[in-house]
């Protein structure tokens, strides 16, 4: 039979034991030993206190509220100790699932869009916002679409077979897209707004420059009171947008057998922005980029447009060129060939 | 065109440089394409007369030189073997400077002293193809007697520029000095000196020496006019007259040629001279060829003719096909003594053709072409006239024989200055525009606010008003119209369906991996033959180019097919290892043969891959492209005659009565057709059927409330039992709480009976209306597996 002073010292001892011994703790696995060590069912701090029943009736609550003041200690400390150890678990976790980031990542592929017709897109998109609608003509043509309405003179040399490819007397492949222009006024009335882009086709014979296929893109305004200020602006805004607000432009007096007064447009020197460099003998200027002009009377009445009412401007521009001036390629050869290499660099 | 600046400012004055008068010409409309420096870097070179020459000493191809160069006599040793005593050549002095940046020395040859070098045409920056023959290797001897010393460069006119303009096509009347020069003054606002025509003094009549000349064919040739000149005195022209034709890029030949050139040039009129002598019957008749009748040209070339060709006759045969080139017979030599002038008007269109059909294209005819001004006939016969006599090669005989009908309508157009503004944009004042169209020649008047033009012969490109609104345009500046903004009813800007569910198809393909390739809309036929494809297939009806580059380019293509698979080996052969692509284009389906209307332009897609991938990945792509565009309900049916495509590797996609396309492995004996080492997989689908088919609405449809329940199930089969049918029996019993069923494992060989198969799959179980419970899941899933071993004879795993 315990005394009083016994119990206490004992519950002292067993406070100190299980403080010492939980200091000494590294794993969280170790920590449920020392609970049960001590305040499990056979622990220590149980044991005590079923030998409670030697104590007096007044001992036996002092001993009670010390033996629970022990318990809620050690309590405290294995809950302390179990945090610790969790956070040090955690971070020990975190260290060792350290990577070497500079290792490549993933090949996860997505593919590219041709850079040619992308350019194209491109161009379209900018007239769409200015309120173009897009519209598609046929590869092969009539010849009276590609030349006769288009007020092409009988002898005009790009009728030639040697410039033209034919399929029959009537029938070719189409040489730009203007044919398209004919189209659009033959089924909608004024006003139109459009835009065409596709694949144009003349007797090139294939070099770093030529191809017998090419692109172009080709537009159409007609209203009432459409004037040459009104081209001027068009193009202008449209250059902006393409090579930025620095890019100038210079309308050269031209000829076109479907636009009358026509010009064409060159922009600044690419390379030196119109200072003058050797890329553009020193002119400042680059080779022209499209061709414009009023829509000639002719071209109009053959489309059942009365130029008394109604004027029109229309231009050009070859799409091939502009994308191989924005991405460097020197070659247009390349442009055809479709290698993996060259897509995937766009 | 090259035009010297020192030949224009004879006809109107020039006080810019020629940089600025490059930028003005070119923003009145002639477009500059290069300015050229007469010299070329050449400093130093001056006159001198060869007093001696002698053998060297030492070497036999060179010889010892004394000459007198005005202020001394120098040394010079040449291994030039055309020079004479007496000459006057163009003489290099010690410290003197060549084009290339070559500088004389004082030097020994072989010994000698040589204090100089002796200049050829090519040494002086002269470009080889001008340079007359006679001087071309050798020494320039110059054409007669110049001051000693004096500079080479006044000499020869080694200064100032030539410009090379680009004449577009409408603007015959600039091909010209002239023509340059009526623009020149029309920009600058000077006025134009036209060439005084004189001839001082004429003898004898025409008649005397022409019997007579004749125009049968008056549709091919509407103006002939000619003069006579007697006791020719052949030899080289003057030095100034062989400079100008040098910079303007024509060779020198002799003084009469020359002439004839220099006029041609200068007015743009061409010019031929016939050695009268040698015209038979002294007769000349412009007529039509006969079939068949031959010519000499005076290039030594024997041609045939035909009676759609114009030529120029003498009573006994053709001397000369008209506007293109003479014959040899009838060519001026060094002892011609009278010649011919004929300045005619040729049809543009005849010279055209006849000019193609013989091969042969010349300065003249490119001339004729453009049919020109008749005007121009007379003036320059008697321009030519008035040369010969100025230099002294020749007597001017009196009179002249003009075959003409004098029909150069004058146009009268009008203009109404307020149009011209409107469609300009701009608010030019009518005074200001009739002084522009004055300064360009067109004798225009403002009367009641309408400016009436008169028309000269030479703009025969001036038609309609719209033309004279051009003219008003380009002279008062392009540069100087204010841009304005488009102002209007707001239009919607429309793309169409088709083109919307193309872009959307492009980003689908595109963010899956696979490149866009773009190929010729033109093939060879021999990809038919590649493919495999039989004699009697549609694809080989296809539109014939008549005229194509070549048998690679000349026909247009009836399937996507070939040109993929030419981008996937060639790939392949530059060693990539992994081609994924795709391309949407249009193939060309005649409509009927031979073919009289346009063929049907069929947008199609072709799919294509090499690479980390087998006909299941192609499928993958074509299933999710096809779920993308909302298409559903197409079946894959097994295509087994299609000599492409691997026969046990290949399926049709059927959708009801259409056939969206086709999808497989390329047949082993097309990829040993196109040299391909590794498997390919092709599709190619009706992008307007997929496009009909396409619904791109989306409506949300609930997330499932209630769990669900997963079961595997391994069978054995039969081989040849496709996997649709198990899903078909899968689906068919599964009482509507089916909800999926994924093919996980198919295996053969190792304990699987030989002929047989194991195929699992995983089948998940949902209800919508409730927890299914495990009795509900297996009554089903047993129901299922009953009906399997049923019908195809499966076999349970365990």
């Amino acid at each position: 039979m315990k005394g009083e002073t016994e119990m206490k010292e004992m519950l002292g001892t067993i406070k100190e034991n299980a403080l010492n011994e939980l200091s000494q703790i590294t794993k969280l696995d170790d920590l449920e030993q020392i609970r049960v060590k001590y305040l499990g069912k056979k622990g220590e701090l149980t044991q005590v206190l079923r030998g409670m029943g030697g104590l007096s009736p007044e001992e036996r609550p002092i001993i009670g509220q010390l033996a629970n003041e022990v318990r809620e200690i050690i309590e405290n400390e294995i809950e302390r100790i179990r945090g610790k150890l969790k956070v040090e678990a955690k971070n020990e976790k975190l260290k060792s699932e350290k990577i070497d980031i500079s290792m490549p990542g993933k090949d996860i592929e997505k593919g590219h869009r041709h850079p040619l017709i992308g350019v194209m897109e491109e161009l379209e998109n900018i007239f769409m916002s200015m309120g173009f609608s897009i519209v598609q003509g046929p590869e092969v043509e009539t010849v009276y679409n590609n030349f006769d309405a288009l007020n092409s003179p009988e002898n005009h040399p790009s009728r030639d077979p040697s410039d033209t490819f034919y399929i029959t007397d009537d029938i070719l492949l189409r040489t730009h897209t203007s044919p398209v222009q004919i189209r659009a006024m033959k089924q909608s009335k004024p006003p139109l707004r459009i835009v065409s882009a596709g694949r144009t086709f003349r007797f090139d014979d294939v070099d770093d420059t030529h191809s017998p296929m090419f692109h172009q893109l080709e537009g159409l305004v007609v209203d009432k009171n459409i004037t040459m200020a009104n081209l001027k602006h068009t193009i202008d805004m449209f250059i902006k947008e393409l090579f930025g607000s620095d890019m100038k432009t210079r309308f050269r007096p031209h000829y076109f057998p479907f636009t009358e007064p026509s010009a064409e447009v060159d922009v600044s020197c690419l390379k030196c922005m119109g200072k003058g460099c050797e890329a553009c003998n020193g002119t400042g200027w680059s080779m022209e980029l499209l061709g414009c002009g009023m829509v000639h009377p002719n071209v109009l009445r053959n489309c059942g447009i009365d130029p008394e009412v109604y004027s029109g401007f229309a231009f050009g521009l070859g799409v091939d060129r502009i994308a191989m001036v924005k991405y460097g390629i020197n070659n247009i050869r390349l442009l055809f060939e479709n290698d993996m290499r060259f897509l995937n660099q766009f | 065109m090259l035009v010297p600046v020192k030949w224009l400012k004879e006809y109107v004055d020039i006080d810019i440089d020629t940089k600025e008068l490059a930028d003005k010409l070119t923003m009145s409309g002639s477009h500059v394409d290069s300015i050229e420096s007469v010299d070329k870097g050449v400093e130093n070179v001056v006159v001198g007369k060869i007093l001696e020459i002698n053998q060297h000493p030492d070497a036999d191809r060179l010889v010892v030189t004394k000459i007198d160069v005005g202020t001394e006599v120098i040394q010079i040793v040449t291994g030039a073997n055309n020079i004479k005593v007496g000459d006057y050549i163009p003489v290099a002095l010690v410290g003197a400077k060549l084009p290339g940046g070559i500088k004389i020395k004082k030097g020994k040859l072989r010994g000698v002293d040589s204090n100089g070098m002796l200049c050829s045409a090519s040494e002086l920056g002269i470009s080889d193809n001008v340079v007359p023959k006679e001087n071309k290797d050798g020494i320039f001897i110059l054409d007669k007697e110049y001051p000693l010393g004096q500079d080479i460069k006044e000499v020869l006119g080694l200064y100032g520029e030539v410009i090379d303009f680009e004449i577009t096509p409408n603007r015959p009347d600039c091909l010209s000095i002239i023509g340059m020069a009526r623009e020149t003054a029309a920009t600058l606002g000077k006025t134009m000196r036209y060439p005084v025509i004189k001839i001082n003094n004429q003898v004898d009549n025409i008649n005397q020496y022409v019997k007579e000349v004749k125009v049968e064919a008056k549709d091919l040739c509407n103006r002939y006019y000619t003069k006579v000149v007697k006791d020719i005195k052949i030899g080289q022209s003057p030095m100034w007259m062989q400079r100008r034709l040098m910079e303007a890029g024509v060779r020198p030949i002799n003084n009469i040629v020359d002439i004839t050139n220099y006029v041609m040039l200068e007015i743009g009129q061409p010019i031929h001279a016939f050695d009268l002598d040698k015209v038979s019957g002294k007769k000349i008749i412009v007529r039509r060829a006969l079939d068949g009748e031959k010519i000499k040209t005076l290039d030594g070339v024997e041609r045939t003719l035909d009676s759609s060709m114009l030529v120029i006759a003498d009573d006994s045969r053709p001397i000369a096909v008209a506007g293109v080139m003479g014959g040899e017979d009838s060519e001026v030599t060094k002892d011609t003594k009278t010649i011919l002038i004929e300045s005619a008007n040729f049809n543009g269109r005849s010279v055209r053709l006849t000019s193609r059909k013989i091969g042969l294209r010349t300065e003249a005819s490119s001339k004729y072409e453009k049919d020109l001004d008749p005007n121009l006939s007379d003036i320059a016969c008697n321009r030519v006239c008035q040369l010969i006599e100025e230099i002294n090669a020749g007597t001017v005989v009196d009179g002249y024989i003009d075959i003409y009908d004098g029909k150069s309508e004058e146009k009268i157009l009008k203009l109404s200055p307020e149009k011209a503004n409107r469609l300009l944009g701009t608010n030019i004042e009518a005074d200001e525009m009739v002084r522009m169209l004055n300064a360009l020649e067109l004798k225009a008047k403002l009367e009641d606010n309408i400016i009436t033009v008169l028309v000269p012969s030479f703009r025969r490109d001036l038609t309609l008003e719209a033309d004279l609104i051009e003219e008003v345009a380009r002279i008062y500046g392009l540069d100087k119209i204010t841009p304005q903004p488009l102002v209007g009813t707001l239009i919607k800007a429309e793309k169409s369906v088709i083109r919307q569910i193309e872009d959307k198809a492009k980003n689908i393909l595109t963010g899956i991996g696979l490149n866009e390739i773009t190929t010729y809309s033109f093939i060879s036929p021999k990809q038919y033959d590649k493919l495999n494809i039989p004699e009697d297939s549609l694809k080989r009806i296809c539109v014939e180019i008549r005229n194509p580059l070549g048998e690679d380019f000349s026909v247009m293509r009836t399937t996507l097919i070939g040109n993929m698979l030419e981008v996937l080996t060639r790939n392949y052969k530059y060693g990539v290892e992994k081609a994924w692509a795709y391309e949407i284009g249009n193939v060309f389906i005649p409509r009927e043969l031979p073919i009289k209307e346009l063929p049907y332009e069929k947008r199609t897609l072709s799919i294509g891959m090499y690479g980390n991938s087998d006909f299941f990945t192609l499928k993958g792509i074509v299933e999710t492209l096809l779920e993308r565009l909302g298409i559903k309900g197409h079946e894959y049916i097994r295509e087994e005659n299609d000599p492409t495509f691997h026969p046990g590797r290949t399926a049709n996609i059927i959708l009801g009565n259409h056939v969206l396309g086709v999808i497989g492995e390329i047949h082993p004996d097309i990829l040993e057709n196109y040299g391909m080492k590794e498997r390919v997989y092709i599709a190619e689908l009706n992008f307007e059927l997929l496009v009909l088919f396409s619904n791109l609405e989306r409506k949300y449809t609930p997330l499932p409330k209630y769990p669900s329940v997963t079961r595997d199930i391994a069978i054995v089969v039969d081989e040849e039992i496709m996997a649709k049918d198990i899903e078909k029996i899968i689906r068919e019993n599964g009482k509507n709480i089916v909800e999926s069923i994924k093919l996980f494992d198919v295996y053969k060989g190792g304990q699987i009976e030989k002929g047989k198969k194991s195929v699992a799959y995983s089948i998940t179980y949902r209800s919508h209306e409730r927890t299914l419970t495990d009795e509900d899941v297996s009554k089903v899933h047993d129901k299922i597996v009953e009906k399997l071993k049923e019908n195809l004879n499966a076999v349970l795993r365990s």
